[in-house]
């Protein structure tokens, strides 16, 4: 019961969702914890409503007690579930700026790159969006914080070698 | 040991990274089951692996079947292992797994606060992110309470990514252990005004949310969220803040109130739709509810023209508005009802109408009613009334109105529907006989009340009509009571003129049965008692009337002493029907053959030599008469063209000029007094070489001028009354604030047809006064078009929250101030008023009336327009040495901005002299295609611009030490130069 009143009054954006229009799930983020059974039963509900909606029709939907703001690109859908008094084009917004970082990241970025490099979008999702809330409006400094974090990974991989690895060295 | 590594590293070699597994289960889209499971089988054994690479591998893995719907959640310790690792790399990993898959009943989590911990107080900055990052997806109350000191201290940190991050998750801290609220507050309150800009974004968001959630303990932050509204540019921050004033409004009234003005800038201002979208969002919610009303008539007055169904079903709505305190509202609601009646409704309309008139005691407003009553019932030629006697009783009814000054409208009313609805006579008469014999009712206490008017119309309608009356005798003498003498003299006369008729028909009835002379003859004797007060009257037109008529009765009383029958030659006098013509009749009428009407009837007198050459060639009569009949409509047609064109030209410039008002579809027409090309300079502190440049223009603008008026004057003769003669100010001032002609609508205030329409235009300039940083005068040029004297002017203007007109000791803030002068007709007169302005960074509109009369028809007119206080006005041209300018700029108090301008193709010195005589800037040094410039606000802003010329692009850098006004004034200018 209380977890229940927490998750109400928790943060503003609920998820986010990529999917292709094949209907296949490519990106997934719970702001709000939801038991996976759940997770699973409106990810395939929600697909279902926005595939079959026409290109033309409005981005915005009321979906059970949530709004739904989503928006295709190319071949993915990109979609966000809001709590009603909730502003939809600022999430519209929103999602055209994850995009746009995608892109920047990536280069022209294509559904190819979200599949293989899934863990890379995830991680630009969290620099750019922190439990729900915009963490940072500044494209700029977003990636920034992306490309320093990558740079240490690489710094973690670069210095071994297969060889040293193998203990060889 | 080394040989389990070797193996562990060999093994990782080969299997398969995540976009191995990708592409396999791409590769199997028939048994996609199938392989995963044998994929989920090999992860397993990687897990089991000590090699911390390889599990990470496993992980990442996993988190993607994850997302395609599989269990993971067997993994979680691994996954526990994986965010422990030191290496970022496989932290990273880990903790995206945990975020993805963590929910708050895995019970792994306990084990996890120490590991998290530790990498809050990591020295490495991305560690502390990753480990926030997934705290905030994954975040339970024993998490919260373990972690919230170590969070709380994070929002300290020195770097900027940690403390945004660190003031994010504390949103969800606060959440899950409410407790940690109380003592983080204070440090969260701080960081509302933390200098990068990300971490104030961050703490605005999360103290919007938690208002939001509970507005009432944050009320106290509302100056501080106010400052930050006002100041931020940021539309993600301001749309969080307006939203939160939205949740603060209900509780502090006060507030609505203040936002006002910030909202309606803003939704000036922003392009971002979403913030737009916010901000009428907000409006409508809760802070104006009145202004939405009234947004919400104006709405519908507009959708009323295309659609009028769909408003005539908010009817009902539109009807209680009417009921709103604010007059504004009330009057908007009324518009609406004028459009949207119809036949079947009208009655329920005016009924309603009737009893706010009832309520409306005493106030302008109720005259405004009695307007829209009599407006709404008599549009279109009475197309909406179904039954006159029911509008002849409403009239009848707002007679009772007290202190109305429209009883003149009454009364023109009863007088058109009388003479024009025969059928409806007998009625009319009845209830005129009643006005007239409760005369006294009208007139009472009221002398000079507009309504005794009505009376105007009852006497003449029970004179004329006489035979519908029911009892002659009773109404002529009610007409003539002494008290009659005490009406103004207009009444009077026609008091006496239909006394006469009225006789005629009393007359007429009693001669009828011969038995009653005597009765006739004291008929006779009233009038011939009562009629010597009309002779003494001091009006001439009762005086000669009453003289006249009362010989007229001295001689039938002598002829019915001796029993002649006069009734029918008395009845002569009047005899013959009055009837309505049909404005447009007098077309219909035949042009009787032989009459050309556009033939002169006298030669017309010799104008120009031309003409007179004309005649004198005029040897063969045939020829020149051929002559005139080709040119004549040749002319016309060139002039018709020549009209259009000029139309066009004339429309062209009014949609480039930013200062001219839109014709509202009420207003016919608009004159335009400041197209660009007409205006002239003040004077401006410049160098020598752009005061001769300005006198060129000045000379070349006067001659375009005369050319101007010129065909102007051509055009006045050939179609007069089409356009009065044009304002002509010799020297317009360089501010057009705005130039309001309005003509009165056709179907609005019945005004005498002699009257033209078209009777002020003003015109007014706007300069910031420099002794007093929070003054500025406009001066505003009255003008006078009409032929008539005017008079009572009085000039209001709707303060806004900034900028306020001054108005005397003593009087309210909504009072009109009088202008000190009359106006005969023709004559132009100037005035000013002292605004007072509290910020000067923005640009305002401010909405104001002039109220007037116009002599002869004693009724007050109205005309609205829009004062434009323009940044630029708040400049004042300053002239200022190279050193000091350059010291000003070394200080680094300046903040900088910049512009550039493409498709320029004016000569350099030119552009500055725009600049100068438009924004008020003077030259401080120019080094060929590149100048300095400056200006300074009245309340002591420097503002310097450097401006730079190449290939027909000016860029100007901009600096000023207030980067609000600055941005303003440079949209101005952009927009000055996007006119040329």
């Amino acid at each position: 019961m209380l977890s229940s009143l927490a998750n109400k009054l928790s943060s503003k954006m609920r998820f986010m969702l990529l999917f292709s229009r094949q209907g296949k799930l490519r990106l997934q983020k719970w702001y709000t914890a939801t038991a996976e059974r759940d997770k699973k039963k409106m990810v395939r509900e929600l697909m279902q409503v926005v595939l079959a909606r026409k290109p033309k029709m409005c981005s915005f939907l009321e979906w059970r007690d949530l709004k739904i703001v989503y928006k295709r690109y190319a071949s993915l859908y990109f979609c966000c579930a809001v709590e009603e008094q909730d502003n939809e084009l600022i999430t519209l917004e929103v999602i055209h700026r994850f995009v746009e970082l995608l892109d920047k990241y990536f280069g022209s970025v294509c559904e190819l790159d979200i599949i293989f490099n899934f863990e890379k979008a995830y991680f630009i999702l969290d620099e750019f969006l922190m439990g729900g809330e915009i963490q940072d409006t500044s494209k700029k400094s977003v990636l920034k914080a992306i490309e320093q974090a990558d740079l240490l990974q690489e710094e973690d991989e670069s210095p071994r070698s297969v060889l040293e690895e193998m203990g060889l060295a | 040991m080394a040989l389990k590594i070797v193996k562990g590293s060999i093994d990782r070699m080969f299997d398969k990274n995540l976009q191995d597994l990708v592409r396999g289960i791409r590769n199997h889209k028939e048994d996609e089951a199938k392989y995963i499971s044998t994929c989920i089988d090999e992860i397993k054994q990687e897990l089991k692996q000590d090699n911390i690479a390889v599990k990470s591998n496993a992980v990442c893995k996993l988190t993607y079947l994850q997302m395609l719907g599989y269990d993971v959640s067997w993994a979680a310790f691994n996954i526990v292992e994986v965010m422990s690792s030191s290496k970022f790399t496989y932290k990273r990993i880990g903790y995206l797994a945990a975020s993805q898959c963590f929910h708050e009943s895995t019970d792994v989590i306990m084990l996890t606060t120490n590991q998290i911990r530790k990498d809050l107080s990591s020295p490495n900055q991305y560690d502390t992110g990753v480990a926030l990052t997934g705290l905030s997806c994954f975040v339970t109350p024993d998490l919260a309470r373990d972690l919230a000191n170590d969070i709380m201290t994070l929002m300290s940190h020195t770097k900027p990514y940690i403390r945004k991050k660190a003031v994010l998750i504390m949103y969800k801290v606060f959440l899950k252990y409410p407790e940690s609220l109380r003592p983080a507050f204070p440090r969260m309150k701080e960081k509302l005004e933390d200098p990068d800009p990300g971490v104030q974004s961050a703490a605005v968001n999360v103290i919007c949310e938690l208002a939001r959630r509970n507005p009432k303990n944050y009320l106290s932050l509302a100056p501080l969220f106010f400052k930050l509204m006002t100041s931020s540019t940021n539309n993600w921050v301001l749309i969080k803040i307006i939203k939160l004033f939205g949740a603060l409004t209900p509780l502090e009234p006060r507030l609505g109130k203040k936002l006002i003005e910030p909202l309606t800038n803003l939704i000036h201002s922003t392009s971002a739709m979403s913030l737009l979208y916010e901000c009428v969002n907000t409006v409508i919610a809760v802070v104006w509810l009145s202004v939405l009303k009234y947004l919400g008539l104006l709405a519908m007055s507009k959708i009323l023209k295309t659609h009028p169904k769909s408003v005539q079903s908010h009817k009902d709505l539109i009807l209680q508005c009417l009921d709103d305190k604010d007059e504004s509202i009330r009057l908007r609601a009324l518009d609406l009802l004028y459009g949207m009646v119809s036949k079947k409704n009208l009655m329920e309309i005016v009924k309603k109408l009737m009893l706010h008139v009832d309520k409306a005691e005493g106030t302008t407003y109720r005259d405004e009613l009695l307007t829209k009553i009599i407006d709404i019932c008599s549009q279109s030629n009475y197309q909406y009334i179904t039954n006159f006697e029911w509008y002849i009783s409403i009239l009848v009814e707002l007679t009772r109105l007290e202190g109305t000054r429209h009883g003149h409208l009454i009364a023109s009313q009863m007088l058109d529907v009388a003479i024009r609805v025969k059928a409806i006579r007998a009625f009319a008469v009845a209830q005129m006989a009643t006005l007239l014999d409760n005369a006294h009712l009208l007139t009472g206490n009221t002398q000079h009340s507009g309504i005794c008017e009505v009376l105007y119309a009852a006497a003449w309608i029970c004179g004329e009509f006489s035979e519908h009356l029911e009892d002659p005798m009773a109404t002529l003498e009610a007409m003539l009571r002494p008290k009659v003498a005490t009406l103004p003299g207009h009444i009077q006369a026609v008091y006496v003129q239909n006394a006469a008729k009225l006789f005629s028909t009393v007359l007429c009835g009693q001669e009828g049965a011969p038995a009653d002379s005597k009765v006739a003859q004291e008929t006779s004797q009233l009038l011939i008692d009562r009629l010597p007060v009309f002779v003494q009257s001091d009006n001439l037109e009762v005086q000669e009337r009453a003289s006249c008529i009362l010989q007229l009765v001295k001689y039938i009383q002598k002829l019915q002493q001796k029993d002649v029958e006069v009734a029918e030659e008395v009845t002569a006098l009047f005899a013959g029907e009055l009837n309505p013509v049909a404005p447009k009749a007098q077309k219909k009428v035949p042009v009787p053959e032989g009459l050309d009407l556009d033939a002169w009837i006298n030669e017309p007198p010799s104008g120009s030599e031309s003409e007179d050459e004309g005649r004198k060639t005029k040897g063969k009569a045939v020829f020149a008469r051929e002559e005139s009949r080709h040119t004549k409509p040749r002319y016309t047609e060139v002039d018709e063209k020549e009209l259009a064109k000029r139309r066009e030209v004339r429309k062209a410039e009014q949609a480039n000029n930013p200062f001219y008002i839109k014709a509202s579809p009420s207003s016919q027409k608009v004159r335009t007094a400041s197209s660009p090309n007409r205006q002239l300079v003040l004077w401006m502190p410049m160098s020598d070489q752009y005061v001769k440049l300005e006198e060129e223009r000045r000379q070349k603008n006067k001659a375009d001028r005369k050319k101007d008026k010129k065909k102007r004057r051509e055009k006045g003769r050939q179609r007069r009354g089409d356009s009065g003669p044009e304002s002509e100010e010799d020297i317009t001032p360089a501010h057009m604030v705005d130039i309001v002609t309005e003509e009165m609508p056709e179907n609005a205030l019945p005004i005498n047809s002699s009257l033209t329409s078209r009777c002020i235009t003003d015109v007014c300039d706007i300069q910031g006064n420099l002794h007093d940083g929070s003054q500025v005068v406009v001066s505003v040029i009255f003008e006078n078009k009409c032929d008539s004297f005017i008079k009572s002017m009085e000039f209001n203007v709707m303060d806004s929250l900034n900028s306020k007109l001054q108005r005397p000791e003593g009087a309210g803030p909504h009072d009109s101030l009088t202008v000190p002068f009359h106006l005969p007709p023709g004559i132009s007169s100037e005035a000013r008023f002292i605004f007072s302005v509290q910020s000067i960074v923005m640009p305002q509109k401010l909405k104001g009336t002039l109220t007037f009369i116009v002599k002869d028809s004693s009724t007050h007119e109205k005309l609205d327009f829009k004062l434009h206080f323009t940044c630029t006005s708040y400049l004042i041209t300053t002239p200022c040495y190279s050193d000091a300018y350059a010291k000003l700029l070394e200080s680094g108090d300046l903040k900088g901005s910049s512009l550039k301008l493409e498709g320029i193709n004016q000569p350099f010195h030119h552009l500055l002299a725009r600049i100068c005589f438009h924004h008020h800037f003077s030259v401080v040094e120019r080094i060929d295609s590149c100048a300095s410039m400056y200006s300074r606000s009245i309340q002591g802003h420097h503002v310097c611009l450097l401006v730079k010329t190449a290939d027909q692009t000016v860029s100007i850098d901009a600096k000023c030490d207030e980067p609000g006004l600055l941005r303003n004034v440079l949209d101005e200018i952009k927009l000055t130069f996007s006119q040329c």
